[in-house]
């Protein structure tokens, strides 16, 4: 698993250098107006997202890569 | 829609505009020296109130919480959240082994973010607060755009200490420090669908229980005894794709999260979640959630043996949680262009059910039911 985490980590550092590839940008600024959509959003609030991330932090095990920018909790 | 409701809703947007042209007249000589073109924008200035509940296995914990965002001058967006949680426990840890309580949780968060060049640059602190337990962070996140941007890299570090209280004991009986290292990846791969991976390192040290949790060895209640470090690594996979071709306004997203920690810890996450366009005001997401863990190494309901670390903190269990959740969005009508408020509702019914942990007061194996409730208000101008 810890070999599964780095190659994430690799994975990520490596998408920094694409602009270097020849593989050119294939969907086009002006194709992206669908991803823009309301029904295409992963957040719909950033409080409701806060909310929930606690409920579930403060009552399983796992957290993180959640996509929520972590903070303090009051976890006690 | 009710003529006085309409009437204030105008009314408040001629004071946010009132207060947007006051804000660019104080700063706007000042900044515009500097108003260089950039690729990447500062996120749109934002208000969010909302008012949340959880109700589940003898533990209510309600509040407010309130979001403002407002950049100025184009060059920097300062943010400040407010959230409460008013806490009533009788949770079961509590009625079998110390007495209900009630109890406030309040917490600030600021941030402040800027751009350079393709990239953004947020820096948050936050505080929270609770009678025998103090939070603290400092966190500095990134984001930069590639790949035309068809790719945007995130990279993000948090830094906590927490200073550990106990009821009816003066100051601090310990602390505990955590430090958070995420990075994350989302990618247009094609007009209509988009993925992300995101992963993150959490290390912490210090004081990592609870000082009224208790444990049990051969049936008596013993103070829980946690290892003083851990180490955790988690990853995510998300995706969302637009079915438009298949049911007009509609979308399917899938998420999957792998986690694991150094207390022998290995956690499932896996949800999937629907959003449909009922009206052209009103919006409908609606998501399942299956979660399932299993138990660190020194984790035990009833010990049969002394040894150096014991937890019986269900937290740390072999469990399963299922959820189910709905939520509606109405697009409030007829703002000036350049303004969006939304209204949302949502419910979720989660259930949990433990492996292997009692209900001394039963002798069965634990679970419970849970309900959220948001209710929330979010404004953009």
């Amino acid at each position: 698993m810890q070999r599964l985490f780095s190659l994430a980590l690799v994975a990520l550092t490596m998408a920094g250098f694409l602009p270097g590839c020849a593989v050119q940008p294939w969907v086009k600024p002006y194709e992206r107006e669908r991803l823009a959509a309301p029904v295409m959003q992963f957040s719909r609030g950033a409080l409701a997202d806060k909310h929930r991330e606690h409920i579930h932090n403060v009552r399983e095990g796992a957290r993180g890569a959640t996509g929520v920018q972590g903070g303090g909790c009051g976890c006690n | 829609m009710p003529r006085v409701c309409k009437g204030v809703v105008v009314a408040a947007i001629d004071v946010l505009r009132w207060l947007k042209q006051r804000w660019r007249g104080l700063l706007g000589g000042v900044m515009a020296s500097s108003s260089a073109a950039q690729a990447a924008t500062l996120p749109e200035d934002k208000a969010e109130a909302i008012f949340h509940v959880y109700d589940g296995g003898g533990v209510k914990a309600t509040g407010p919480a309130l979001l403002v965002r407002k950049s100025l001058a184009d060059k920097v967006s300062l943010q400040a959240q407010y959230y409460v949680d008013a806490v009533s426990n009788a949770s079961i840890d509590v009625v079998t082994t110390a007495s209900p309580f009630k109890e406030t949780r309040k917490a600030w968060d600021f941030s402040a973010e800027t751009v350079v060049r393709d990239s953004t640059v947020a820096l948050s602190l936050s505080r929270s607060t609770e009678p025998d337990y103090i939070a603290e962070s400092v966190g500095l996140d990134t984001t930069h755009e590639v790949f035309g941007g068809m790719t945007t890299v995130s990279l993000g570090f948090t830094r906590s200490k927490d200073q550990v209280g106990k009821k009816d004991v003066v100051g601090f009986i310990d602390q505990a420090l955590h430090w958070q290292w995420r990075s994350g990846v989302t990618q247009v791969l094609s007009p209509r669908w988009l993925v992300s991976l995101n992963a993150e390192a959490v290390s912490d040290s210090g004081y990592l229980g609870s000082p009224y949790r208790a444990a049990r060895v051969f049936g008596a209640a013993v103070p829980e005894r946690n290892p003083r470090t851990r180490s955790s690594r988690a990853i995510k996979l998300r995706s969302i794709t637009d079915t438009q071709a298949w049911w007009a306004g509609s979308s399917l997203r899938a998420e999957y999260r792998y986690y694991w920690d150094n207390w022998d810890v290995r956690a499932h996450t896996t949800e999937v979640g629907g959003s449909k366009m009922l009206a052209e005001r009103l919006l409908l997401d609606a998501s399942l959630r299956f979660y399932s863990q299993g138990e660190a190494l020194f984790y035990s309901d009833n010990a049969s043996s002394e040894t150096l670390y014991l937890s019986r903190n269900r937290q740390l269990s072999s469990f399963n949680s299922t959820s189910v959740a709905a939520r509606l969005t109405y697009t409030w009508p007829g703002l000036p262009a350049g303004y969006d408020v939304k209204l949302t509702g949502s419910y979720e019914f989660k259930q949990f059910r433990f492996k292997d942990f009692t209900d001394l007061r039963t002798g069965q194996a634990y679970g419970h039911n849970a309900h959220v409730l948001q209710a929330y208000v979010s404004a953009t101008f």
